[in-house]
């Protein structure tokens, strides 16, 4: 890909408000304004779409290295330019786990190579995700990857102790803990949801408490100890009560919340079809109205994938076999759209603040999620929110077809998706 | 009806035809000829991933005396137990023709995704904690000879009912079929939102007893007592056992039942297990009639109502 080509957006909705043209060169966004000359320039017509700034996942897990039968940086970088995203976090829960300098640097390279969006790699709070010992999280930091967000993701990092040590320590190199909040002993075994519905099909639950009490926990160690905490995927309502506490308290404290979360609920487990499976699980409907209200409110500050791709055989199987998680790159938009802005809570800037912004700002990209002004890097989704579609998982750019969507009609498409000026997506296509 | 998976998909007439036929079918068996040629040419296979050799033989003995054949799965010594799939399982089911797959799994929910592979019959014969939708009909159908009827029956399930397909079963047919029932367990194994159930719930075995015309025994599983559902056996069976001494507090026409296998000592003592009034072995018995019933119904097909007789004779 070269960036000596120019690009004329045309007509484009900046945050679903004036419309304007933009003119992209050299990576950087050289003009907005009406009526502008196309002087040679690439001319896509965005007819009245949406400009977002360029998307930014601040939870994606990539499987690579160790599990690319699943996923690959390239795969799930080109599924994340698909969904508008022009730069994603990579978890790292991989085989070898991102604990070290060497794991990190070899996905960040990969990432590069790939070129579809900036992989910005997780680091591993605990050696090998155990939970026991710290990781050399300021080789992490200090490697050309240069690793902020640190997370046993997958795994909580359950001993109070150590989860303190982690606050502080990262508070050296600006860095964050982003928490997977589940208390382990709650949640041995525990397939789906606690509730009516677990109790019904005979599948161990899943207490919302078992969330609960570890996001109040490091709220209180965040806050006694002056460092950044982030709260990955919330799931409850008592867990959005107990983040908006805390934030009146004046705990530094962040909150992502999962397209899924916003949309789907625990009933779907009735087929026990494991498509439904994830960590943390599908809840009730009271749930869900209480994360899109913090979702608007700002008591959670972003939207995160948690995009979570599986091979065929680990969802083809018995519930309480499956693996947990499902793929949300391609259709997060959509979701968000469906959730948050058809039903009046959220604004087109909204959206922007809590998809590019802020995860940009959390994670500290610090060239992503800017605003789509003159001189900013040309990072910008084109969005139609005007189109509907029937979700299809085979025509997914993942490798993986775990979409609990499928066969849905959403509404929206991504139209281009732009990097740095380049294109990563060009009417509706993977370029 | 297509399969058996959950006691809760039975309407209250089609749970009645199920009990009808049972018995038709008993009276058969008792009268002469043990076999009868309703299922001649038809395949049932037992699908067995948990031990549980008096639920595969009273299958297999239900299958046989229609004349069915019989193929019996064990997950021991088969491809099952070197990592086959279920699905990749029911592929191979599916190809050898099974028209019924009696499926017995320790996963909730594998026999309602066993019935989305094959096009056969599933009949769900117990599956983790979920569902053994045959036990309890076996169960109502002793209640209903013991007692001459359901409608307005009280019955009171003993034990560790969170973990108890049987419990689930019962619940959801015994409330199809009329009958008042009363869980009683210590809160810890109670599932947390039984209160949304279609039933009683007591803490107290004491109070629930002598109103009660039946009391259903569960087992309970020494291995909760070590991840503190209950403090220790003898505790437990001081509050929630069956001894004699509560035995004979309970109402002169009342009847124990106990799905078994049971822990004499624990939850039942050994003179009431043996009692008269325990229906125990009447149950093993009668869970062969409402099989045969069970498969009879969804291999033989059109039975419409109570007149069918002319092909069972
Ligand atoms: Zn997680």
């Amino acid at each position: 890909m070269t960036d000596t080509v120019r690009y004329l957006i045309r007509d484009a909705r900046i945050l679903g408000g004036e419309r304007a043209d933009l003119l992209l060169a050299s990576g950087r966004i050289e003009a907005i304004g009406q009526g502008l000359s196309a002087d040679g320039a690439e001319v896509v017509e965005a007819a009245g779409a949406v400009a977002l700034p360029g998307l930014v996942d601040l939870h994606t897990h990539l499987r690579e290295p160790g599990r690319e039968d699943a996923e690959t940086v390239a795969t799930g970088s080109r599924a994340a330019a698909m969904g508008g995203y022009t730069a994603v976090f990579a978890m790292a829960n991989t085989d070898p786990v991102a604990d070290t300098a060497g794991v990190v640097e070899q996905v960040w390279r990969l990432g590069r190579e790939a070129g579809y969006c900036d992989v910005y790699p997780v680091g591993a709070v605990t050696v090998g995700l155990k939970g026991e010992q710290l990781a050399e999280l300021g080789a992490m930091a200090d490697s050309p990857a240069r690793v902020r967000v640190f997370s046993d993701d997958g795994m909580c990092v359950s001993d109070a102790l150590l989860m303190r040590r982690a606050l502080e320590y990262v508070k050296a190199f600006d860095g964050v803990i982003a928490q997977h909040a589940q208390e382990p002993r709650l949640t041995e075994g525990a397939q789906m949801n606690e509730g009516v519905v677990s109790d019904r099909l005979g599948l161990a639950g899943w207490p919302a408490v078992a969330e609960e009490a570890i996001i109040a926990r490091d709220c209180l160690l965040a806050e006694h100890v002056g460092s950044r905490l982030h709260v990955c995927h919330v799931s409850t309502k008592g867990s959005v009560q107990i983040i908006r506490w805390a934030k009146s308290r004046g705990c530094d404290v962040t909150a992502e919340v999962t397209p899924h979360h916003l949309l789907l609920t625990d009933d779907l487990a009735e087929s026990y079809d494991p498509v439904y499976k994830v960590n943390p699980p599908l809840r009730t409907a009271e749930d869900v109205q209480a994360l899109r209200e913090g979702l608007a409110d700002g008591t959670i500050d972003i939207v995160a994938t948690d995009h979570a791709p599986h091979p065929s055989e680990a969802k083809e199987t018995e519930w309480s076999q499956a693996a947990m998680g499902m793929l949300g790159l391609e259709t997060a938009l959509s979701v968000v759209q469906h959730t948050m802005v058809d039903t009046g809570l959220l604004d087109w800037a909204g959206v922007a603040q809590r998809m590019s912004a802020v995860p940009a700002r959390i994670g500290r990209a610090v060239d992503q999620g800017r605003p789509l002004a003159v001189g900013e890097p040309a990072n910008i989704t084109l969005y139609d929110p005007t189109a509907t579609r029937v979700v299809d998982p085979a025509a997914m750019a993942s490798k993986s077809r775990n979409s609990p969507y499928a066969g849905m009609t959403l509404p929206g498409r991504v139209l281009a998706t732009f990097l740095r000026g380049v294109p990563t997506v060009l009417d509706g296509k993977i370029q | 009806m297509r399969h058996l998976l959950s006691a809760g998909d039975l309407t209250r007439d089609e749970a009645l035809l199920i009990l009808d036929t049972a018995r038709e079918l008993a009276q058969v068996g008792e009268r002469s000829v043990k076999k009868l040629p309703t299922l001649r040419g038809r395949t049932v296979v037992n699908l067995f991933y948990e031990d549980s050799t008096r639920t595969r033989i009273s299958f297999e003995a239900a299958a046989k005396r229609m004349s069915a054949d019989v193929i019996n799965f064990s997950a021991r010594g088969s491809s099952v137990s070197k990592g086959e799939s279920l699905k990749d399982t029911a592929l191979t089911l599916q190809a050898m023709g099974a028209d019924g797959v009696v499926i017995r799994h320790s996963a909730s929910g594998a026999a309602r995704r066993l019935a989305e592979w094959v096009d056969g019959a599933v009949v769900n014969a117990g599956d983790g904690t979920h569902e053994h939708p045959t036990q309890a009909l076996l169960d109502a159908f002793t209640m209903r000879e013991r007692m001459g009827r359901l409608e307005g029956l009280r019955v009171a399930v003993v034990g560790d009912i969170r973990h108890s397909r049987v419990a689930r079963s019962n619940v959801l047919l015994l409330n199809t079929l009329g009958a008042e029932v009363t869980l009683v367990a210590p809160p810890t194994l109670l599932p947390v939102s039984v209160d949304a159930w279609p039933c009683e719930v007591s803490y107290d075995f004491d109070e629930v007893l002598p109103k009660s015309d039946v009391v259903m025994m569960l087992r309970v599983q020494a291995e909760r007592m070590n991840a503190s559902f209950f403090p220790s056996a003898r505790e437990y069976s001081r509050r929630y056992g069956l001894t004699a001494e509560r035995f004979a507090r309970m109402a002169d026409h009342a009847i124990v039942m106990h799905p078994g296998p049971m822990i004499r000592g624990m939850e039942i003592s050994a003179e009431v297990a043996d009692s008269a009034r325990s229906t125990v072995v009447e149950q093993v018995t009668n869970g062969v009639s409402v099989r045969m019933a069970v498969l009879y119904l969804l291999l033989g097909g059109a039975i419409q109502g109570p007149g069918h007789q002319g092909e069972t004779r």
